[in-house]
């Protein structure tokens, strides 16, 4: 790329329910990043917002209602249905386009008012065959969980693991939704909800306004002296039926295959020093690592037990307590973003990594058990 | 739950009357006749089920009809013993992938016809790997669940 692309600011509200409603919520959102960017709104030159009809508390359509709230009005702007990593994306083209020096890309997913996630993933189900039978996102998660444990022998404990570490993690996040100190034990025997996943392997459903603004180069180093730069960003999307698919051999090392190349990183393992990834159930973290190539292929539990995507560790996975911890479902994505951002920047306070880390990895999904997936790559 | 701030509460509920399209069609009329269609595309020669109008992977038509076996094996399965909003079915109920004999996609379905009440035996009897039966209603309605279910092969 000869141009370049910088996020220059963040904000996110916290995942809890707030007493807000998400008109005021989405404007004082905006507020904070143009208050901390020094832009007025006129200045800011196309937005991109991330929303969902079926994650909107029944009000559609998603972006009409907020348009004024998020500064858009007016402008050039318009709106990804689904995973926000898209839309921040898009907003990195319009700069890399040469038509506009700023972008806002705000993610907007007030999850506290939803009804739960498995009855808003239920309507992903087409409505003549699986909808009929009930599947939705958890069933799925579930189904592709017994695959991974049976085909490599990855424990349940290790599964387990996952959502030990990123609870803990998030007791320095002040953001996040859910945080604790928990055994394997704790979460194992948490409730069952589909075997082989239990309550406590399963992402809440949280609140999350999410923006980041973005900058060409030019106009970056007049907003901010801690510019975190685009390096690459890659996607792909996998068959829609279930039973089409191998839930095992998804979309997700293509997608990394393509941030990688953009990025010009030749090997992750040395190369990315953080990745804030997107585990709806836990051991998807697992099974992304892996296909993030950060180990091989059925390596995810091991890769927990050494420790290395602990936050003290050489490649920190989700130092934020990642989306078991907090999922505002359509913004997850562009949360992962704004994680990566503080990091890099030094300023996620109690949930900083150890150590100078040059080059983090965001990554989204939206679908059933990881039907697409989205890869961006950001460095200091 | 007392809040410090007011909510309203709303419900929202909306008639929608979609196509089956012909393919669908044709598909769920052969289940009220206990058959199973399938389509076979002629590129890859994958056997697609549920009967498809075009192969997803090829991405052209798909011509030829063919009827698939009615046995197959288990490929993943999920015990689920909790409600959600809009849930079809009455729990607990098992989901499952089942690869039916000659075809080369799973079928999503359910595995039932033994007790399900007690999830230690049920887990005794459920593995993946493990041969399964179409099982079909007395009276069918064109509709997916004209199978009741899949039940294990002794």
């Amino acid at each position: 790329m000869s141009k370049k692309v910088a996020v220059v600011a963040v904000a996110q509200t916290p995942g809890a329910e707030s007493k807000d409603n998400l008109y005021d919520q989405a404007y004082h959102v905006t507020r904070e990043i143009l208050d901390k960017s020094g832009l007025n709104r006129e200045k800011v030159g196309t937005i991109v917002s991330a929303a969902s009809d079926i994650f909107h508390g029944g009000i559609s359509c998603a972006n009409s209602y907020y348009w004024e709230t998020t500064g858009a009005f007016l402008k050039n702007a318009s709106r990804q249905d689904g995973e926000s990593l898209f839309a921040f994306f898009y907003g990195v083209m319009r700069i890399l386009a040469g038509h506009y020096d700023t972008a806002l890309i705000l993610a907007i997913c007030k999850g506290s008012e939803n009804p739960e996630n498995d009855a808003c993933t239920l309507m992903f189900s087409d409505p003549f065959y699986q909808r009929e039978l009930g599947i939705q996102e958890t069933i799925a998660a579930a189904l592709q969980m017994r695959q991974y444990m049976d085909k490599y022998g990855v424990t349940k404990e290790q599964c387990a693991g996952v959502s030990v570490k990123n609870f803990r993690n998030a007791l320095g996040n002040p953001y996040a939704h859910k945080r604790g100190r928990y055994t394997v034990k704790d979460v194992l025997e948490s409730g069952m909800l589909a075997d082989p996943l239990t309550e406590l392997q399963v992402a809440p459903k949280s609140e999350g306004i999410v923006a980041v603004l973005l900058a060409s180069e030019e106009a970056a180093k007049k907003i901010t002296d801690k510019p975190i730069w685009f390096k690459g960003y890659g996607s792909s999307l996998d068959n829609y039926f279930l039973g089409d698919r191998n839930l095992l051999e998804g979309q997700l090392p293509a997608a990394a295959a393509r941030a990688y190349k953009m990025a010009g990183i030749n090997d992750p393992r040395k190369e990315i020093d953080l990745a804030e990834i997107t585990e709806p159930y836990a051991f998807q973290e697992l099974l992304w690592c892996e296909d993030l190539g950060f180990c091989e292929k059925g390596g995810g539990g091991k890769l927990l037990e050494s420790g290395i995507t602990e936050r003290t560790g050489r490649l920190p996975v989700n130092p934020s307590g990642g989306v078991l911890a907090n999922n505002p479902y359509v913004s997850r994505g562009l949360q992962r973003v704004v994680e990566a951002v503080l990091q890099l920047r030094g300023e996620a306070g109690e949930h900083q990594v150890d150590g100078k880390r040059k080059t983090a990895l965001a990554h989204g999904t939206h679908g059933f058990a990881g039907q697409c997936h989205a890869v961006a790559i950001l460095g200091s | 739950m007392n809040k410090e701030f007011k909510t309203i509460k709303t419900e929202i509920r909306l008639p929608y009357e979609l196509a089956y399209g012909a393919t669908w069609t044709r598909f769920f009329e052969g289940m009220s006749n206990q058959i199973l269609y399938g389509s076979k595309c002629e590129k890859c020669n994958r056997v697609l089920v549920p009967a498809r109008t075009f192969c997803p992977r090829c991405f052209i038509d798909t011509k030829e009809w063919v009827e698939v076996p009615q046995q197959g094996t288990l490929t993943a399965w999920s015990y689920v013993n909790y409600r959600y909003f809009g849930q079809p079915t009455t729990p607990p109920f098992i989901g499952a992938l089942i690869r039916l004999d000659g075809t080369d996609v799973d079928f999503v379905h359910l595995l039932g016809g033994f007790d399900l009440s007690d999830f230690e035996k049920v887990r005794k009897i459920v593995k993946n790997g493990m041969r399964v039966e179409a099982v079909w209603a007395n009276e069918r309605k064109a509709h997916i669940m004209d199978i009741r279910y899949f039940k294990p092969l002794a």
